[in-house]
């Protein structure tokens, strides 16, 4: 049935609006029966919106869908089961609780596979698994999964059900370089077998290296489609993407590193679960210093950055400001003492969605003059400020009045930086600062970190994203298991040698990171 | 101590009356928790908050009542009081699910409808009069059991009780051995899950709400055509919410709901059987009278402080971003 088909799906006209924005506008998109099909584009793009179509998630205001060249109708997630679809959503749609077989056996009976046991279904995720090229433990609760592990389940399941059509959004995004390399032979196999692909990413390097065809989306229009032997160079997707060039960041700036202004001495803190999370980790951070945190997610970069905030207490080692260790400070005093802290989780920790504009920038400062006059906030002066930094810092919202839960992700990040950075903070501890934004508000946060540098804060920058390291740092850390394991002036430091040593592969370039440690 | 075996000589029989009260009555007290319970378990494991389980069991007790003695039967009552239930969960579940009220507000807001509306009721359909009386019932002996000394009050309930005391298995079974169940838990961990996985959450929720109801409706039907044989204003004083403390620190396990609602149902009864018997003169009636409470109360703070509760759990579903 799938070699017969000319086109495993095609689309024709699919438009989806939401309030106040065009998601997308009359697109047509077609995926060929064993092909990888790359969806590229922007944050907000729409790359997300039309392939939740495809799965059924969302409901097109307008256009037709084809499977396997028949006219369908998808109502629900339960219709594009039924025709083979599946998604594998970037924030993955598991139960943690629940074990692997129990999120698998999840759907089977809508999907019409139907299993004699559920030992039988864990033998045959075994297997499946070890055809794919990796193993599982079919038992093993879904959260002491990896990050990595948990995308094979998801991938599992939605094989399990019988999809022929696979999307995967945004896989990339919440691996390692060494598990992306085992994620592209996997799909590669499933391709081979005859399923079709769809793979959404806003990364032009995999899209490139990896897709058959690549269609491009812009502002939730189709610019195009490539395919990948006819297109000439890589520049001209960017185009298609970006519509005009955008030069990649540029780093290139005076270095000036001064006197040490933080110093961690032997630090170790647990996480939440009671376990250590960072070990004899010390730090030494100077005036004017861009110091890059490398490493896989979750080896303590979110405890690390914590410690530093004073959010979470050391069990052991201290912290030294200007020679003063400040054990004991609670977040508000460290805050008041320099540090600022743009944390990774942007509405929950650093943003209340339900404040406005003015209030989410008063946050850490309304205790203190000039925004505290006697008993009350003043509220004229804090509107002030926080409607200049909309016109500084570009925060498209209607003014300082504006509830934080209007704003995009990316203009939600700008007003959390801006807020981070008007008090000239000593110490900067930017934790996935640009995680999940577009190109253009990448770039722009980076400049302000740059500039925040420049200015002669310390800046600590953790990051997944090894470019986004390299392109910022002054000194890259490396940090595997709660341990910095490499610390390599940038200059010293290949991409090649950090990705091993952020995977524990400290073989291969322990010499090198020897050589420059202390 | 010569003292304390005269007074042991002396308190024996009323002791082994005590006793045997003790296990014949904590069945009965512990079936409309039971009851309500084991349907809380389901919804809350589904992520729906039921606050109005109270609510529920009062309507249908005087539900039950009505129709038990307009019918002259018990049976009948029976069935118009799970039937109430229903059609209250049907009614929670288009606020709650379709229109994605509060959870809580929609709950309470029942509850307090339920205790002036059925007192309202009882004056509407009888007046001042005297109230009318039910058919007898009889209760179910296990033929040798029973008439073992002291525990064998066990043995010999009225068939509801037994009824509940067969659907924990059943309930347990349901919601932890099949795929049923998987899917009810997933509504309660991650309801996005379910609906990629083809369930349909609103559906599901609707059928869950409408089970919480036939369960909170049995049980009130117990209490107006069981436990007592009348409807009295406000007569299920909390049973409903000590229900929902029940599944709370029994952690959404109908096994542990059985052996808390036996709890419950034990110190009830040893209020009653104290209060009964006149022992510790020195302690005011209401304090004794309230030991089930101190112990619903004990309870949540020693169990449910670390249960982790189903993390869908009073939040409206609907598809976004």
């Amino acid at each position: 049935m799938l070699d017969k088909a000319e086109h495993a799906i095609r689309t024709v006209g699919i438009t989806k609006r939401f309030p106040g924005v065009v998601a997308n506008r009359s697109i047509d998109f077609d995926l060929m029966p064993g092909e990888i099909h790359g969806l590229l584009g922007e944050n907000g793009a729409g790359k997300t919106t039309l392939s939740s179509i495809l799965a059924g998630y969302y409901h097109p205001d307008e256009g037709e869908i084809y499977v396997r060249d028949k006219f369908v109708r998808i109502r629900s997630p339960r219709d594009a089961l039924k025709l083979g679809i599946g998604m594998v959503y970037q924030h993955f749609s598991l139960v943690p609780r629940f074990n692997v077989v129990e999120n698998v056996l999840l759907g089977l009976d809508v999907a019409g596979q139907d299993v004699k046991d559920l030992k039988t279904l864990a033998n045959a995720i075994s297997q499946r698994a070890t055809e794919l090229g990796f193993t599982i433990d079919p038992w093993a609760e879904v959260s002491e999964l990896s990050v990595g592990e948990q995308q094979r389940v998801e991938i599992l399941k939605v094989l399990f059900r019988g999809a022929s059509i696979i999307i995967l959004d945004e896989p990339t995004s919440v691996l390692a370089p060494v598990e992306v390399e085992g994620l592209f032979r996997t799909i590669k196999s499933l391709a081979s077998q005859g399923r079709s692909i769809v793979f959404i990413t806003h990364k032009l390097v995999e899209a490139l290296e990896f897709c058959d065809r690549i269609t491009v989306l812009r502002s939730g229009v189709k610019v195009g489609t490539l395919s990948k032997s006819r297109l000439k160079s890589a520049r001209e997707v960017v185009q298609m993407m970006f519509g005009a060039e955008i030069e990649p960041t540029t780093a290139k700036r005076v270095q000036q590193v001064g006197e040490e202004v933080l110093r961690a001495e032997g630090v170790f803190v647990e996480n939440d679960l009671g376990h250590e999370a960072l070990r004899n980790v010390s730090l030494t951070l100077h005036k004017g210093e861009i110091m890059g945190i490398a490493g896989v997610e979750g080896n303590g970069q979110k405890e690390l950055a914590e410690a530093l905030a004073a959010i979470r207490p050391l069990k052991a080692g201290r912290i030294l400001m200007g020679g003063r260790s400040v054990l004991g400070s609670n977040p508000a005093q460290q805050y008041d003492l320099g540090v600022a802290y743009i944390t990774d989780d942007r509405v929950g920790e650093g943003l209340v969605r339900d404040l406005t504009v003015a209030e989410n920038f008063v946050l850490k400062s309304f205790r203190k003059p000039p925004y505290r006059k006697g008993l009350i906030i003043d509220w004229r002066r804090a509107e002030k400020e926080a409607d200049h930094l909309i016109d500084e810092y570009a925060i498209v919202a209607r003014g300082p009045r504006s509830i934080a839960r209007t704003l995009s992700g990316g203009n939600l990040q700008k007003l959390l930086v801006a807020r981070e950075l008007s008090r000239r903070p000593i110490v900067l501890v930017a934790s996935q600062p640009t995680h999940g934004l577009d190109a253009r508000t990448t770039q722009y946060i980076h400049q302000k970190l740059v500039e925040q540098a420049s200015q002669g804060t310390a800046v600590v920058l953790i990051s997944n994203d090894l470019d986004e390291v390299f392109a910022l740092s002054d000194t890259i850390a490396v940090i595997y298991r709660g341990e910095i394991i490499g610390l390599l002036p940038r200059g010293h430091a290949t991409r090649e040698q950090v990705a091993h040593l952020m995977v524990g592969l400290q073989e291969e370039s322990g010499k090198a990171a020897e050589l420059v440690q202390k | 101590m010569e003292e304390g075996k005269g007074l042991s000589e002396l308190l024996d029989p009323i002791i082994i009356m005590f006793l045997t009260f003790l296990f014949g009555s904590m069945l009965r007290s512990a079936t409309p928790i039971l009851l309500t319970a084991l349907g809380e378990t389901y919804g809350e494991s589904a992520g729906v908050l039921n606050l109005g389980a109270e609510g529920m069991m009062l309507t249908a007790a005087f539900a039950a009542f009505v129709a038990g003695v307009t019918a002259n039967s018990v049976l009948i009552g029976v069935l118009v009081g799970v039937g109430t239930g229903m059609l209250i969960g049907l009614i929670v579940a288009f606020l709650v699910v379709t229109l994605r009220a509060d959870q809580i507000v929609v709950g309470v807001g029942f509850d307090v409808a339920a205790v002036g509306s059925t007192s309202l009721g009882l004056r509407v359909v009888y007046g001042t009069a005297q109230l009318p009386l039910l058919p007898p019932r009889e209760a179910v002996n296990v033929a040798p059991l029973s008439s073992i000394p002291i525990i064998g009050g066990l043995f010999n309930q009225p068939a509801l009780v037994y009824v509940a005391i067969l659907l924990t298995p059943i309930f347990y079974y349901g919601l932890y051995r099949t795929r049923f169940g998987l899917k009810v838990r997933t509504l309660g961990e991650n309801p996005m899950v379910a609906d990629t996985a083809g369930v349909n959450v609103f559906l599901f929720r609707y059928m869950i709400l409408v089970l919480v109801g036939a369960m909170a409706g049995l049980a009130g039907a117990y209490l107006s055509l069981y436990q007592v044989s009348f409807f009295r204003d406000n007569m299920t004083q909390g049973r409903g919410f000590i229900a929902i403390a029940v599944t709370m620190f029994a952690r959404w396990n109908p096994v542990n709901v059985f052996v808390a609602s036996l709890l419950y149902g034990g110190a009830e009864s040893l209020a009653g059987g104290v209060q009964a018997l006149g022992f510790l003169r020195t302690v005011p009636n209401e304090v004794v009278l309230m030991l089930p409470y101190i112990f619903t109360i004990a309870g949540l703070v020693a169990l449910a402080r670390r249960a982790r509760i189903p993390p869908a759990l009073a939040r409206p579903y609907r598809r976004e971003l």
